[in-house]
């Protein structure tokens, strides 16, 4: 046993040896869930605090606004279903983010990887002859999501790998390149004269989901919701059941010692990044096989960057990220709703307040912490 | 003859905005400060400045309104990373989508619109091919523009300010044992590098006489591109964006003649940047203490 638990048992004098052990992991866990709920709960708190100044600007009464806010959304099954519709494309770039974070990456590249996977998507869903089966057409086009993404994550990984050359700088780079080559290809080649549209996919729609509940009705939700939750699960058993996602933890923790360990760090970042930028792709799905049927330009524009707060609030965990999609997804559908009385404009800026109030008050949380365990 | 000058007046106009921006960000940079944010502080900067002038009638204060809007986004900025510790990366992130949030809430709050702002009063640069470079004299944040990135130089190279701003983002550890108080330079830096910045949005602003929503529409990232391009160094810097600036203009002339697609045009800036960083242009190193408290 080591010192600071040998010194935790003279404090807490327990009888047994076993007794303090059971202290100090109940400790360790309380510890940890503090860690992990305190500053997104905080920034929750800030990010009310902030909204209400901005509705009592324009003369309204902030409880008048959150409650009609929650009308809108959760209250009625319309609402709730365009909920559902938004987090799809978040829960996607959140979990690519989530990963990146994992493995000690900032992937702010989401946005091009997403917009990759549409079109990719898109583009087997064109090629499949009229009438395939959705059996063979939905994988086939998912895959295509998948790998168009992960191509483009792939570039940062090895860029920072063989290169050193900072993940950072290079996806913010590339989601320019990206979106600026799609743009072409769409521009020149792939669309509909006159719009900034593909043309309608033959095959690899996903059903509605108010074609299962007809109280869905009008809403975009759709069944890709269904594929996206099952990455998540996927995603959580890879990266704490397997020896792959161990590494990837580890190089996150520590790059110098998992080194040490015989991992090849250079080739996790890789991975980590691939998988990350296949994930961001995968959203495309929500858009082109479930909603629309085609690949616009600028279908996702701005989920990619609210991926990254979705990851941070929650805390690069797969469950974490599904539950803090949702709430973003209810802000911007909130903010549709109280557009009468505020503008909706209103949850652009708190999605910054929230980030915001993340970045500082993990830190901090984590002092505190470390404050008051030196105390004990 | 005439061509050569048109071409360069209007690549100095568009280069003025990068110029700003690129010098106040080399500046936070080498304190250690990532410059994530220039964005932000453009869009920013350029929405304070149409205010300051839509209810003064006169562009100077809307300069200076741009200045204190840059300045106030930047302390948040840097309060939230010198004194929470927050994670750079993210906190520039954040402060991006509050000025985009910000703008876009307060337009729609002041004006009724999600789109502009109405027409305040401005600079105005001369816009006939004749007056294109006398017109460059008009709007007097052109030639301080120009002048920005030497001034910056000098600052970092040849004052003791500049010394202490370049140890900070070197070896803040040493600079503390030396008795320099890391936070106030890093305070300081960041927010001159701001008021600088947010200059940039201003320009833009006063230079079309409105504000429009997300009107800093990617600059603050070729800035950002610029300062790594340009390895950290204002002057280098400031001539890439000179460089990128006349790409731009190149394919602005050659619009229609369908020369080049204009996609591959803006892809520049960003190709070169990663071109930088995997070496193959000179290595570009960032300060040692970039990002780290």
């Amino acid at each position: 046993m080591s010192d600071p638990n040998a010194e935790l048992m003279r404090e807490e004098n327990p009888s047994t040896v076993s007794e303090s052990m059971v202290i100090i992991r109940s400790r360790a866990l309380r510890d940890r869930v503090v860690e992990a709920v305190l500053p997104p709960l905080v920034a929750l708190l800030v990010s009310i605090v902030v909204g209400d100044l901005l509705i009592l600007a324009v003369g309204q009464s902030p409880g008048a606004v959150y409650r009609l806010m929650l009308e809108g959304t959760w209250g009625n099954a319309y609402g709730f279903a365009q909920v559902l519709y938004k987090s799809t494309t978040l829960i996607c770039t959140g979990l690519a983010v989530a990963v990146g974070l994992r493995a000690g990456l900032f992937n702010i590249g989401a946005e091009g990887q997403l917009a990759a996977g549409g079109l990719a998507a898109a583009l087997v869903g064109l090629a499949l002859p009229a009438g395939t089966s959705a059996l063979i057409a939905v994988p086939l086009c998912t895959v295509g999501a998948l790998v168009a993404g992960g191509a483009v994550g792939f570039v940062p990984g090895a860029l920072r790998a063989k290169w050193g050359a900072h993940e950072v700088i290079t996806t913010i780079m590339l989601n320019f390149i990206v979106l600026a080559l799609l743009s072409w290809l769409i521009s020149t080649r792939l669309r509909v004269p006159e719009t900034l549209h593909t043309q309608v996919i033959r095959a690899g729609a996903l059903p509605r989901l108010s074609a299962a509940w007809s109280g869905f009705h009008g809403s975009a939700a759709n069944g890709s919701i269904a594929i996206v939750l099952c990455a998540a699960v996927i995603l959580g058993w890879y990266l704490f059941r397997t020896r792959g996602g161990f590494e990837l933890r580890a190089v996150g923790l520590q790059p110098e010692a998992a080194e040490n360990a015989g991992i090849s760090v250079g080739r996790t970042w890789i991975r980590a990044l691939t998988i990350s930028g296949a994930l961001a792709g995968l959203g495309g799905i929500n858009f082109v096989l479930g909603y629309e049927h085609y690949y616009e330009e600028g279908f996702a524009t701005g989920a990619g960057f609210l991926g990254i707060a979705v990851a941070l609030v929650g805390r690069s965990n797969p469950l974490g990220v599904v539950l803090a999609a949702l709430f973003f997804a209810t802000l911007l559908q909130g903010g549709l709703a109280i557009n009468a009385l505020v503008p909706k404009q209103m949850v652009d800026a708190l999605q910054g307040v929230v980030i915001l109030a993340m970045a500082a008050s993990v830190p901090e949380v984590r002092r505190l912490l470390a404050r008051s365990r030196g105390k004990r | 003859m005439n061509t050569a000058l048109a071409f360069l007046a209007q690549t100095l106009r568009i280069a003025v905005p990068y110029l700003f921006a690129a010098a106040g960000g080399v500046l936070a940079e080498r304190a250690g400060i990532i410059s994530l944010t220039l964005e932000g502080f453009m869009l920013g900067g350029a929405f304070s400045a149409m205010l300051g002038s839509y209810y003064s009638g006169d562009p100077w204060i809307g300069v200076l309104c741009g200045i204190a809007g840059g300045l106030a986004f930047g302390m948040v900025h840097a309060v939230s990373t010198i004194r929470f510790k927050a994670d750079q990366v993210v906190s520039g992130i954040a402060i991006n989508l509050l000025a985009i949030g910000l703008t876009r809430y307060f337009l729609k709050l002041v004006f009724g619109s999600s789109s502009n702002s109405p027409r305040v009063a401005g600079f105005s640069a001369g816009t006939s091919s004749t007056a294109l470079v006398t017109g460059l004299l008009h709007n007097p944040l052109i030639p301080i523009g120009l002048l920005i990135v030497p001034a910056v130089a000098w600052l970092l190279y040849r004052t003791p300010f500049g010394l202490r701003v370049r140890a900070v983002g070197e070896h803040p550890e040493a600079a503390n044992t030396l008795g320099v108080s890391v936070k106030r330079v890093r305070y300081a830096a960041v927010a001159l590098s701001r008021a600088l910045a947010a200059l940039g949005g201003a320009y833009l602003s006063l230079d079309q006489h409105q504000f429009t929503d997300g009107m800093s529409a990617g600059r603050g990232f070729i800035a950002l591109a610029a300062i790594i391009f340009g390895r950290w160094d204002p002057v280098r810097a400031g001539i890439a964006c000179l460089f990128f600036a006349a790409a731009e203009t190149l394919q602005i002339q050659l619009q229609g003649m369908q020369a080049i697609p204009s996609q591959f045009v803006q892809m520049i800036p960003y190709v070169l940047t990663i071109i930088a960083l995997v070496g193959v242009v000179g290595r570009a190193v960032p300060p040692a203490a970039l990002g780290r408290e």
